[in-house]
């Protein structure tokens, strides 16, 4: 029986490979995720008979009230609310991991067991990294549902505090390792493992939750491939790396998008890029900026031919994907060439707009990534620009002194006509007025997103 | 043998982490979200680990913290798979 579980475990990680195998092309990705699917099923089948599985009371009351929750959070979460859907499922598999290693801990205590040494050394991490993931997952959740300020929060001695930490829970572990049958110790650890994933993500902004998401992802497959050290389960060690290493990946993507290093998000703020800081910034643009009405843009998008749309965090805070996606439709019947340039860090989480806007059942074949657009902006007569404004920032090209400086833009003011839809003329996330606003070819357009490309829609349609 | 069966999953850990980096670097950043979501799913892998501890035959603190990692675990799995297959249901083509 043993052998057979064994090798139905092989094909689950077979399943798993595979499906993230697919999930390389949107062809192919919804099976992928199908297959992974049917390995966890195929994975929690043959543990349902496994003979140290005695009483199946608890089992099957947890996998109801699981599944139930699961499944409402999965079909009620609206695709703007996405990041925060993410960043509460880590959470969940994070706090698993943790319970999971405490009970074999246990187990093994109450047992009167001996303890190997490697089998401790997996439960300490096990716990370490499931309940950093588990509170900071949580206070990402905050963050992003905005229950708690989205805002880059500073408390005294963070840094200071935090490294103290992470020192006292290394070396309580270290202990609990040489002397395994010491109960409080490891919830000690666990303890301070959860404060610590408060306080390192509290500080954590907006604009920087992708990486946040990212590294937070990788931690709550990391943390199960441990458990699986602790279990002996190669399954789980697969599993979890395969995890562990998408959030990294993911995570390396989303640093390079912003030109930062991992240290410097974790770290917290902007004010870390440069020594002059934003409130310093000299370099402050002067002039006089031009605006634009509904009417007089449909005009002038009336006599174009190619169009480039850029979406930000506005786009997704205003939910004008759908609006976005009429705007596209009356475009393109007059003729005009309507493609979508996407930052890399554009949104709360990685593909944040590609979702969205795929929701709006916008083709992804129309999204391009910004290296595959961005010398297409000289030969684009119009740029509109919804709800974005760090990523067209063009100071990072070229302004030595702003904090932006040297993070990888969209060229956007290399296009003929740049039309810029905010609110405001207020600042983005990084604290710094964008120049963009003020050149000769840049027209603001106010208004909330949707509205705004509402009226401008129709104003395109009676004017045909 | 403790230490050598250590070191075969230690094999396996970093194997599996380069095919992980192998197959993710092909994923399209159009499938970013999807992809954290549904590996996400994956990570709920620990439902192993917690049904093992839930299903001992006498009630103990190790029964009840394993039905408790079986809910999260499922919410973790059930949530993930079921999210991202609706998102990817969205992604057309001409």
């Amino acid at each position: 029986m043993l052998v057979v579980s064994y090798i139905v475990y092989l094909i689950a990680s077979v399943c798993f490979i595979f499906g993230i195998k697919k999930l390389a092309s949107p062809k192919t990705a919804r099976q992928g995720n199908q297959l992974a699917a049917v390995g966890m099923l195929l994975a929690i089948i043959v543990t349902l008979l496994d003979k140290r599985v005695l009483s199946f009371e608890w089992i099957i009351a947890g996998i109801i009230i699981g599944s139930a929750i699961g499944a409402v959070f999965a079909l009620k979460v609206k695709m703007t609310g996405m990041p925060q859907m993410v960043g509460l499922l880590n959470g969940f598999g994070g706090g698993a991991s943790v319970l999971v290693a405490i009970s074999e801990y246990e187990r093994i205590y109450f047992g009167s067991q001996q303890f190997e040494v490697n089998t401790t050394i997996s439960i300490v991490l096990s716990v370490l990294i499931g309940s950093v993931t588990f509170t900071g997952s949580l206070i990402a959740f905050g963050k992003l549902q905005e229950l708690i300020t989205g805002k880059v929060i500073k408390y005294p001695f963070q840094h200071p505090l935090n490294g103290l930490l992470i020192l006292g829970v290394f070396v309580v572990g270290v202990i609990l390792v040489i002397n395994p049958v010491n109960i409080e110790l490891l919830l000690i650890i666990t303890a301070v493992a959860l404060l610590l994933g408060v306080l390192l993500v509290l500080p954590i902004g907006g604009a920087d939750m992708p990486v946040a998401i990212s590294l937070l992802n990788s931690y709550s497959g990391i943390a199960a491939s441990m458990t699986g050290f602790v279990l002996s389960n190669n399954m789980l060690i697969i599993a979890g790396a395969l995890v562990g290493a998408s959030g990294i990946i993911l995570t390396i993507i989303m640093c390079k998008g912003m030109n930062r290093s991992l240290m410097n998000v974790v770290l917290g703020g902007w004010e870390n890029a440069g020594a002059a800081g934003p409130a310093a910034s000299t370099a402050s643009p002067k002039g006089q900026v031009k605006s634009i009405d509904s009417e007089e843009l449909a005009m002038l998008l009336d006599s174009v031919s190619s169009v480039i749309i850029v979406p930000g965090y506005g786009m997704a805070v205003a939910q004008a994907q759908h609006a976005v996606r009429d705007l596209m439709n009356v475009l393109e019947k007059k003729g005009v060439k309507v493609r979508f340039a996407i930052h890399p860090v554009a949104g709360r989480m990685p593909g944040h707009m590609n979702v969205l806007l795929a929701e709006a059942q916008v083709e992804y074949d129309k999204l391009l990534a910004m290296e595959d657009i961005n010398d297409d902006f000289p030969n684009t007569d119009v740029v509109i620009i919804i709800g974005a404004n760090d990523v067209v920032n063009p100071a990072a090209r070229h302004d030595q002194n702003s904090p932006i400086y040297g993070m990888p833009i969209l060229n956007v003011d290399y296009a003929k006509t740049v039309i810029i839809n905010k609110r405001s003329l207020n600042v983005g996330y990084a604290g710094i007025d964008n120049e963009l606003f003020f050149y000769p070819n840049a027209l603001m357009y106010f208004g909330d997103a949707k509205d705004a490309m509402t009226r401008l829609v129709n104003e395109l349609k009676s004017s045909s | 043998m403790e230490g050598f069966i250590l070191l075969m999953q230690i094999y396996v850990f970093v194997l599996a982490i380069f095919v992980g980096f192998e197959l993710i670097t092909k994923v399209p950043p159009t499938l970013h979200t999807p992809l954290m979501s549904g590996s996400n799913a994956i990570s709920g892998i620990t439902i192993v680990g917690a049904l093992l501890s839930a299903g001992v035959e006498e009630m103990s603190i190790s029964t009840i913290l394993g039905f408790i990692a079986i809910i999260f675990a499922m919410i973790n799995v059930v949530g993930g798979f079921l999210v991202t297959d609706r998102m990817l249901k969205m992604f057309k083509k001409k």
